[in-house]
């Protein structure tokens, strides 16, 4: 059911793993629908997104997606990032099945919400960023057996 | 090819090759229609009638209880909207569970949209129906219980004797979808009160597409197919005769060797939950740990999200099934998970293994390896565990 590119992007996804000491962390979806992803990113004083990462519990697809947008943003300036769509994501991974398409939509989310975070923490304000409405610190606390 | 481990049997089987033996002479030497005069026909017919014997002597019933239908879905659907048509005078109450298949809940659903009252019985923790809850359910009106026999997901074996004893005292007809347990477990219909059941052939090492309904003898319900006079003019179409033999030699052969298999089967899957429990942490297993189907396996892996797992078990030759939302198509994890009071967010981590006649001790052990390596490389792609860790470390 996935293209050839999502697969690859599952099996070895790019750029997993923390930033410490991150310049903006992201996390958005919630556990309840299944697809959680968080994204760091490492901005340097020029504004270029210099390193990212990602760590994601979901599907296939919101794997697949995660990767692909980490490697779109990766390099690039922070209004750059911001012209990564759901819509680019998914062209960059030739497709996805419509269900999953709310996947693609998580990816563009989390990056916002990392350059959110970024913006806040520096105390500026970016062009064009919206403050994200997904985030999981706000959902309530795991359980665990 | 990689070699396969084919851990899903609960979604389907293999057709046994006695099975497609037996049935390929009916597709090229027998291929008159039963319902004709001359002997070449009848040939048909007799094939036909010695797989409902079969069939019928599986379940304690009679040869003429047995009625032939497409499937396990059309038998559910047959049972439910039949049997309310025919007992709509007496009231229009249905009492079923909430960890039904598909083939009965969206059934029901439609019932509903007719008319018709359904009561969608709680389970406990294990998956296990109230007794008391139906007891409390049944109403003057209600005609209809129909309550799986055993759960297709998490293989809880309900209390069908209890159920059927309740049923009868109220004078309730009972139907049980039993297609999962039907010579997976030994039924007898008269013993357990069923009035009726269905069930499917390709469960059963048989041939897809074909599946039978019982029907008590003396419970009204009509025709769900009309045309011709098959199936005692309840159930039209050209009988399809090679399905039916390959049935009742599946049965035959399935029957036979009921108890050597679940005895096989059970201790391979002890001996697959116990190491998955001993070996990975965050994990528990669903469904009733003693009262549950032979081959069936039931796991929870926390920060983990069941499609992921799926694909990557299927990257190393492993098919399994999982209940998380990506894999229903919905953005809601199994019902059945939900109804037994799971979180989404752990639903979401299931794994489902079935387990069949030709599974080896070396194929739970690789697969127990494939699952403790993936569960841990997705856990450390998962930021449900970092948080968790982080919290409490
Ligand atoms: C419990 C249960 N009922 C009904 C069905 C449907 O059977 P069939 O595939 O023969 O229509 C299945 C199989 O998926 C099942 O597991």
């Amino acid at each position: 059911m996935y293209s050839e590119k999502v697969m690859d992007h599952f099996k070895n996804p790019r750029n997993v793993g923390e930033i410490e000491n991150a310049s903006g962390v992201g996390t958005v979806g919630n556990a309840k629908c299944g697809d959680i992803m968080r994204i760091f990113l490492d901005i340097d004083e020029d504004g270029i997104i210099k390193d990212v990462k990602f760590k994601t519990f979901g599907c296939g697809a919101a794997v697949a997606t995660s990767s692909m947008a980490t490697e779109l943003v990766k390099g690039k300036t922070i209004q750059e990032a911001l012209q990564v769509t759901n819509k680019a994501v998914m062209e960059a991974l030739d497709g996805l099945p419509p269900v999953k398409v709310h996947c693609s939509l998580l990816a563009e989310e989390a990056i916002h919400a990392a350059l959110w975070d970024y913006a806040e923490k520096n105390g500026i304000k970016i062009e064009g960023l919206e403050k994200p409405k997904n985030d999981i610190s706000e959902e309530e606390e795991e359980e665990d057996y | 090819m990689k070699k396969m481990i084919y851990l899903d049997n609960a979604a389907t089987t293999r057709t046994a090759p006695e099975v497609v033996e037996a049935m390929l002479p009916y597709f090229t030497e027998y291929y008159g229609n039963a319902s004709t005069v001359y002997e070449f026909g009848a040939k048909s017919k007799e094939a036909i009638s010695k797989a409902r014997e079969t069939i019928a002597n599986s379940l304690g019933a009679k040869e003429n209880e047995i009625y032939f239908t497409a499937g396990g879905s059309e038998a559910d659907n047959w049972a439910l909207k039949a049997a309310a048509e025919a007992y709509k005078g007496k009231g229009k109450h249905i009492i079923t569970s909430k960890i039904e298949h598909h083939a009965i809940l969206h059934t029901c659903q439609w019932l509903e949209k007719n008319g018709f009252e359904v009561t969608y019985l709680d389970v406990d923790e294990f998956g296990v129906v109230k007794l008391e809850e139906l007891k409390k359910a049944i109403r003057p009106d209600t005609i209809l219980i129909s309550i799986m026999f055993a759960n297709n997901e998490i293989g809880t074996i309900e209390p069908v004797k209890e159920i059927g004893a309740i049923a009868k005292e109220h004078g309730v007809l009972f139907h049980t979808d039993a297609v999962q347990a039907f010579c997976q477990v030994p039924i007898n219909v008269d013993e357990l009160n069923i009035d009726m059941l269905s069930a499917s052939g390709h469960k059963l090492n048989g041939p897809k597409g074909i599946g039978f309904l019982y029907i008590r003898k003396g419970v009204k319900i009509r025709s769900f197919l009309h045309g011709g006079a098959q199936e005692r003019k309840r159930r039209a179409g050209t009988e399809n005769v090679p399905g039916i033999v390959g049935f009742g030699k599946a049965v035959e052969l399935a029957i036979a060797s009921m108890e050597d298999r679940s005895e096989k089967e059970q201790k391979l899957r002890n001996y697959l939950m116990e190491r998955v429990l001993k070996e990975i942490p965050f994990t528990r297993i669903n469904g009733d740990r003693t009262n549950r189907l032979p081959n069936n396996v039931n796991i929870c892996f926390q920060f983990v999200e069941g499609e992921s797992l799926l694909i990557m078990l299927d990257m190393k030759g492993i098919c399994g099934s999982s209940g998380s939302a990506c894999t229903s198509g919905s953005l809601d994890p199994s019902h059945v998970l939900l109804a037994i009071g799971l979180p989404h967010e752990i639903a979401h981590g299931s794994l489902r293994l079935t387990l069949g006649a030709d599974t080896t001790k070396e194929d739970i052990d690789d697969t127990v390896d494939a699952i403790k390596e993936i569960v841990t490389q997705l856990r450390e792609m998962s930021p449900l565990y970092e948080d968790y860790m982080k919290k409490n470390h």
